[in-house]
């Protein structure tokens, strides 16, 4: 990869910054809008000692994601739509057993198989909680084709060093969207691999070390034999009833996605504004474009912009709400963030919604025309 | 010492024994069969991935002191496709109840086949859905009784035998929990194949199917295999009348056909580095 300006597919970009961050396996099932995904790891895979496979169904396709990342293999699988529903189940394997993964969803309207081609924000209360039980995820969503790349290769960095699946939840907008981008050289952007088990002592699959909170990793075939289930473990990956254990261990899993460097958000002119729209994703193109405008015009605007999607940047949406007049939530739904900054701001401040879920992408004077209601009415 | 608890201490996880099986369940003898199998392969248990699905079978993977991987109802196929691909030196097992293979991961099953990847899928068959209390199966016979079939299963049976091979498998026997020797060959025999392998074991589940189905215990159900279950080439020459009620075990397929890991990676050979 050369360091010169590219056009390039958001779905090409997210393919780069896999094999950028060492990706070594691809299994999935094709769905508009990701199937470019599975058609350019069809491609290259091969070309870099790495394997792709279209499996029979998207549950097929995490289910072999996991299985190589098990063995050793750095792994993603990529869906939209009906196809991310289908995954639910094994992504929560994934979380309980906490095999490293990357699942892209490239988000189309819903639910059922809705608007196959277009646009939509309405998975990410499913990226969260899709899954039963009480679980635990990131999900990173990019605004641009240049950020699908970057974030593709910190979901990797993530999923390894936590050992923990990653969403990086993407959407039809910037899957398709051809944008001018400048891929870093080898090794100008660090990867990371996850860690394998100390030579000095006996390996406890599911055993931390003191100060540590994830388990060092022993790919199957290595020599370590042992075990793993989605069934509530003991340290040596054997099922165990106990209530204590259970406690534990699920603790352990949320409590390890309090890492310092999960978290990530951009905040344009939140300082000194007095309205701040949130947004995230495709949308937030159209934010940044409107509060750029408004501020010209003199409206102290703001935009707030969670990259790191889940866990949600608690601390910095609690600080906003502490100050600002309103916090406007747009998103392409029918207000699903809106609930979880709801929650957050927990009357602090008004918190509103701006938002739709019939395709129509969001556009900038929508936005400038909402804040200006706002400053008319003051 | 005794073959047996040789075994047992060679190739099970000891400190996590005893099992949750029930008395004079035949997964046991089943999974017996499989330590066997491996030993007089003399295989490297250090390359041995077992991967099990969700059921009382499924639950032998647990037990055995190899790479175990303990999956999602239905999906260990899946599973063991993509640590196959990942690592081609490691013999896959995969353990697998009836429902488990053949309703939830029947998609999965065929796909295997038909790709001819080089695993073994060990299809622990015991007409029944044991762990949740005996609900009918796809193997469960037409008129048998099951907790959802109280008044007898109007579904048809799979014959897994004739569904796998029409899906492709190139490695087919049929064994039961009573001719261990011949199932332990079976399983043998498999494992070495290059491709997808498939080794109907009939097992017996006495507190669900067969007191349901007025079978008996244990001992009644070993009875019933004796009984039901005859060697193929002696199956073959009995007379259309004799056959009713009979149930032919054996080798019924064994053959050679390109396999998946081996021309991904003579694909991956050619295009190496032309990126
Ligand atoms: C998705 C899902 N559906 C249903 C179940 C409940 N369940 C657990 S085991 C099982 C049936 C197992 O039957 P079989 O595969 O024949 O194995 P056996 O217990 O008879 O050995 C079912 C329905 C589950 N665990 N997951
Ligand atoms: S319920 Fe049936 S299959 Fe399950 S352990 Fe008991 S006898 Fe075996």
């Amino acid at each position: 990869m050369e360091n010169k300006a590219l056009l390039m597919q958001g779905n090409e970009a997210c393919v780069r910054g896999a094999l950028y961050a060492g990706m070594k396996f691809y299994s999935g099932y094709p769905i508009t809008p990701s199937t470019e995904i599975a058609e350019l790891s069809a491609e290259y895979l091969p070309t870099v000692g790495g394997t792709f496979i279209q499996m029979e169904d998207e549950i097929a396709g995490i289910a072999a994601a996991i299985g190589a990342s098990i063995a050793g293999k750095k792994s993603m699988t990529a869906t939209s739509g009906p196809g991310f529903t289908l995954k639910q189940e094994n992504l929560g394997y994934a979380v309980m057993a906490e095999i490293p993964l990357v699942i892209v969803d490239v988000q189309r309207g819903g639910p059922s198989t809705g608007l196959p081609t277009q646009s939509a924000q309405g998975d990410v209360m499913q990226a969260k909680w899709g899954t039963h039980g009480d679980s635990a995820i990131i999900a990173l969503s990019p605004n641009s084709v240049t950020e699908t790349f970057y974030l593709t290769v910190r979901a990797f960095n993530l999923a390894e060093k936590y050992r923990t699946p990653v969403i990086l939840l993407t959407d039809e907008v910037i899957g398709h969207a051809r944008e001018k981008i400048f891929l870093p050289e080898a090794g100008e952007i660090e990867t990371f691999d996850r860690l394998g088990p100390l030579e000095d002592r006996p390996y406890i699959p599911y055993g931390v070390e003191e100060g540590d909170i994830v388990p060092r990793f022993a790919p199957f075939g290595t020599g370590h034999r042992y075990n793993i289930t989605g069934l509530f473990h003991n340290e040596q990956g054997f099922p165990s009833n106990s209530q204590e254990n259970a406690q534990i261990m699920l603790q352990r899993i949320h409590d390890k996605l309090n890492g310092e460097d999960i978290i990530d958000f951009e905040s344009l002119y939140c300082d000194d504004a007095e309205y701040v729209f949130l947004s995230y994703g495709s949308t937030s193109r159209s934010a940044i474009a409107a509060v750029n405008q408004l501020r010209k015009e003199g409206y102290k605007v703001g935009l707030f912009r969670p990259i790191t999607i889940w866990p949600s940047p608690e601390k910095q949406i609690k600080e906003l709400a502490s100050r600002v007049g309103e916090i406007c939530v747009a998103e392409m739904n029918l207000g699903q963030y809106f609930l979880e900054v709801q929650r957050l701001a927990c009357g602090d401040t008004k918190v509103s919604h701006m938002g739709r879920a019939n395709g129509d992408i969001l556009v900038p004077e929508e936005f400038v025309a909402r804040a200006k209601e706002y400053f008319n009415e003051r | 010492m005794s073959d047996r608890s040789q075994l047992v201490d060679k190739y099970f996880r000891v400190d996590n024994l005893p099992h949750i099986w029930c008395p004079g369940c035949s997964h046991g003898i089943v999974t017996r069969a499989l330590t066997k199998a491996i030993d007089e392969l003399d295989l490297d248990p250090d390359k041995i991935v077992i991967v099990s699905g969700i059921g009382c079978s499924s639950r032998a993977a647990g037990y055995l002191n190899f790479n175990t991987l303990h999956t999602t109802h239905g999906r260990a196929i899946a599973y063991a496709t993509g640590i196959k691909l990942a690592n081609p030196e490691l013999h896959v097992i995969v353990i697998t109840g009836d429902g488990d293979a053949s309703a939830i991961g029947g998609n999965h099953l065929i796909h295997a086949c038909r790709r001819n990847i080089d695993l073994t899928v060990m299809i622990f068959n015991n007409n029944i859905y044991g762990m949740t209390g005996g609900q009918y199966s796809p193997t469960t016979p037409h008129t048998a009784l099951g907790t959802t079939a109280p008044y007898g299963n109007i579904d048809r049976p799979f014959d897994l035998v004739r569904l796998v091979e029409g899906a492709g498998a190139t490695y087919i026997a049929r064994g039961t929990a009573y001719h261990t020797l011949q199932l332990t060959g079976y399983m043998k025999k498999a494992i070495a194949h290059k491709g997808l392998s498939v080794v109907e074991a009939i097992s017996s589940c006495p507190t669900y199917y067969g007191r349901k189905n007025r079978i008996g215990d244990a001992v009644g159900m070993m009875q019933w295999m004796k009984d039901t279950f005859v060697e193929k080439r002696a199956y073959d020459r009995l007379d259309e009348e004799k056959r009713i009620g009979k149930v032919p075990f054996g080798e019924f397929v064994n053959i050679q056909a390109p396999e998946y890991t081996a021309v991904l990676a003579e694909i991956t050979k050619r295009v190496e580095g032309r990126l």
